[in-house]
């Protein structure tokens, strides 16, 4: 038998783009839009980006980091107001470990000629998820903020 | 250290909520963090010891406790690996352990990093889409 844990999290992250929030919506609406950005990691093979933009369809992607250890995320959208909110639950899969389950709400509000969005995940992190993924996830995020801040130099 | 205040924030929204029940190879240590942090006069306690080392007695100063009611406290931040102690003469002092904080962060700065990461890239992908439609009326293209 092996040993259960659920530990929860709620964290949120806040961005404004210098776009509309019809345009910011369209590439979270849109697959191949969301497909330009959505995986994070350049050295990882993507699979297949399933994509059905409706309230009880259905997203897939599995992402294949060098080290083999494949990362699935699929997710339900539950509520979509166009140019405004999605919401949609996912879980995340190691291989064949569930390692968490999400939700997770998108708000795009106008800020000036852009939008400001805000990012808010609701997280039960199950069965002692270690940390290795998070390590690497981290090294990429610090790469992602170098690439923004020569954006905008 | 806004950074230091950023993951305690995070890991004190996390100890609240935490339910734990297993003992996975991570699993004791961080109930134990999750426990130690359970405690407003603990997390007090974390929150002083952030801004630099102190004495029992300089931590014991501000809360309206005994100090074997303090040391018993700090018995369990130690337990849990967030804290260490050592006394030198007859002072002990205490600091932060920040390998254990480290763990705990991990578990929800992962996520939350990952999704930073998304974010950025769709700062790019609207930034390149910008240039793309901004070429566009120069040369007098018409829509497709």
């Amino acid at each position: 038998m092996s040993e259960r844990n659920t530990h929860h999290a709620t964290f949120s992250i806040e961005r404004i783009y210098p776009a509309a929030p019809a345009r910011v919506f369209k590439a979270w609406s849109d697959q191949p839009s969301k497909a330009r950005w959505f995986a994070c990691h350049d050295d990882w093979t993507p699979g297949k980006h399933e994509m059905d933009f409706r309230v009880g369809g259905r997203e897939r992607l599995s992402m294949t980091p060098p080290d083999g250890v494949a990362h699935r995320f699929d997710a339900i959208y539950q509520d979509i107001v166009p140019g405004e909110r999605i919401i949609y639950a996912y879980d995340m899969h190691l291989d064949d470990r569930r390692i968490s389950v999400s939700l997770a709400t998108v708000e795009f509000t106008a800020e000036g000629k852009g939008t400001r969005l805000v990012f808010t995940e609701q997280a039960a992190f199950l069965d002692g998820f270690d940390d290795v993924g998070a390590r690497d996830r981290k090294l990429g995020t610090e790469a992602g903020l170098d690439n923004l801040g020569a954006m905008f130099a | 250290m806004p950074e230091f205040c950023e993951i305690l924030k995070l890991m004190l929204n996390y100890s609240r909520s935490a339910k734990t029940a297993g003992k996975t190879p991570s699993g004791p240590l961080l109930d134990l963090v999750f426990q130690a942090l359970a405690d407003p006069a603990r997390r007090g306690m974390v929150e002083r010891l952030a801004s630099g080392p102190a004495s029992v007695s300089e931590l014991a100063q501000p809360l309206a406790m005994s100090l074997p009611a303090v040391m018993q406290h700090l018995q369990v931040l130690e337990a849990s690996g967030l804290v260490r102690s050592e006394k030198i003469g007859r002072v002990r002092t205490c600091r932060v352990e920040k390998t254990a904080l480290r763990m705990v962060e991990n578990w929800v700065a992962g996520r939350r990093a990952n999704w930073e990461k998304r974010l950025d890239r769709l700062g790019e992908f609207l930034a390149e889409e910008d240039e793309q439609t901004e070429e566009q009326p120069k040369k007098r293209r018409s829509k497709p």
